[in-house]
């Protein structure tokens, strides 16, 4: 019966094994300057595509909560933000550590790097606005609404500005994107694994932190 | 009362408590032109990007102060006052038109002053304005709401900053850019790309507020 519900755990588990296992040793094009960190985008970009996706689900639900002022929502708001903020970071590390392979440094003040912070500073922001009230209907209403208001600006953010100038990142100002010459079908094997495997990881994290808040709240209120 | 006359008596409030006061006007003014002497004095030479950038940091910060006004420094009576006599789209669109009217006059005035202190000449005086007019109007939008926000939180200026820096960092960003653009005379064609972009943050911003805000106002 749990095997019918939670398969999609189970193929998210599967699917980040396999592409931790094959991303390291399955061949990879041979490319200068690049090299062996290239098998990093199996691991960066999924991070991205995770906290979107996180992001989405949380906007989803405050959405929700405005309409329905069930707790319920709000706390799946919230816990799909913290969920997503992790991935968030783990993407700017990930980033880092390959800019400092390829790029020289850690931080090369690219326009991606500078403006995905920026992302997750707006996101740090909603955070500390729940925490600024008490009232817990208050700030369900309240952080809904920053939530809310906060989304359109963040899509600006990670996908139109960078579109705008000069990014070291492939697929901007001018550099061609990775699919043009080197995520041959080898890499793709691995990558959309990869990368459908650690959205439903996200998922799941976001699951267990939601269903942690709702069990301690439930305690709470009996 | 429809929609547009509740709009137009809400202006009319506004602008007749700022015109018996000028407190908004008068305060920010002074603390612009403060500004801009402490960075006149404290820089040597400059080169002009940094003077740009330096002019659209001062005017970040005047707005930030004249803006949240319209919500954190309303009492809680008027509040009740106006939810009670105006529907909530004819207050956050009045309080937005207010504040880009505050603003446009401040960023001028600002602006002239800046150019006479500086010696600040850009090429393009012309697309500098039009930039100018476009960041007090995105300043408004944006900060209006997040005052309305901030004041609804109950903890007013230090919330104020937090909230609204990551929102308001983008159109920074394309406004330097593009008065960049102004300073050194590009041909206009070059500028279209980042007024399309302000023009559209406004209208997305402008149309979640409207969307919002009576949720924020219903207590």
């Amino acid at each position: 019966m749990s095997m019918y519900k939670n398969w999609w755990k189970v193929l998210g588990a599967i699917l980040v094994i396999y592409s931790t296992v094959a991303g390291f040793l399955m061949k990879t094009p041979e490319l200068p300057i690049i090299r062996e960190s290239i098998r990093n985008l199996y691991f960066h970009v999924p991070m991205w595509f995770s906290m979107i996706i996180l992001f989405s689900i949380s906007v989803f639900y405050s959405i929700k909560s405005l309409r329905s002022n069930d707790p319920a929502d709000d706390i799946k708001a919230v816990e799909s933000v913290n969920a997503g903020v992790i991935f968030g970071l783990l993407g700017i590390v990930t980033g880092a550590i390959w800019a400092k392979f390829t790029w020289g440094q850690a931080w090369s003040f690219d326009v991606k790097q500078n403006f995905a912070a920026i992302a997750i500073l707006l996101y740090f922001a909603y955070l500390v606005l729940r925490n600024a009230i008490d009232e817990e209907q208050r700030r369900a209403k309240i952080s809904a609404i920053y939530n809310i208001f906060a989304f359109p600006i963040m899509v600006v953010l990670l996908f139109v500005l960078p579109r705008l100038s000069d990014s070291l990142h492939p697929g901007n100002g001018g550099n061609p994107g990775f699919n043009a010459y080197d995520l041959d079908s080898r890499m793709r094997m691995v990558f959309y694994p990869a990368c459908l495997g650690w959205i439903l990881i996200g998922c799941w994290i976001y699951n267990l932190l939601y269903r942690l808040r709702d069990l301690e709240r439930n305690k709470l209120s009996k | 009362m429809n929609l547009a006359e509740q709009i137009k008596h809400l202006i009319k409030k506004e602008l007749l408590l700022e015109w018996r006061s000028k407190y908004a006007l008068n305060g920010v003014l002074l603390y612009v032109v403060s500004t801009v002497f402490v960075c006149f004095l404290s820089f040597v030479s400059t080169d002009k990007v940094t003077l740009n950038a330096l002019f659209w940091i001062i005017m970040l910060f005047a707005s930030i102060n004249a803006v949240s006004k319209s919500f954190l420094q309303e009492s809680r009576g008027r509040q009740v006052y106006i939810y009670t006599i105006a529907s909530p789209l004819a207050l956050i669109i009045s309080k937005t038109i207010y504040n880009a009217l505050l603003m446009m006059v401040l960023t001028v005035i600002a602006l002239g002053f800046y150019i006479l202190v500086f010696d600040f000449g850009p090429e393009d005086l012309g697309l500098y304005m039009v930039a100018a007019l476009l960041g007090s109007l995105s300043f408004s939008t944006i900060f209006t709401m997040v005052s309305a926000i901030a004041s609804k939180a109950g903890n007013g200026g230090m919330l104020m900053a937090i909230l609204s820096f990551p929102i308001i960092i983008p159109v920074l960003v394309v406004l330097i850019k593009l008065t960049k653009n102004a300073m050194d005379g590009l041909d206009r064609s070059v500028s279209l790309d980042e007024i399309g972009l302000l023009l559209i943050i406004n209208a997305l911003v402008m149309s979640v507020s409207v969307l919002l805000f009576p949720y924020l106002w219903r207590d």
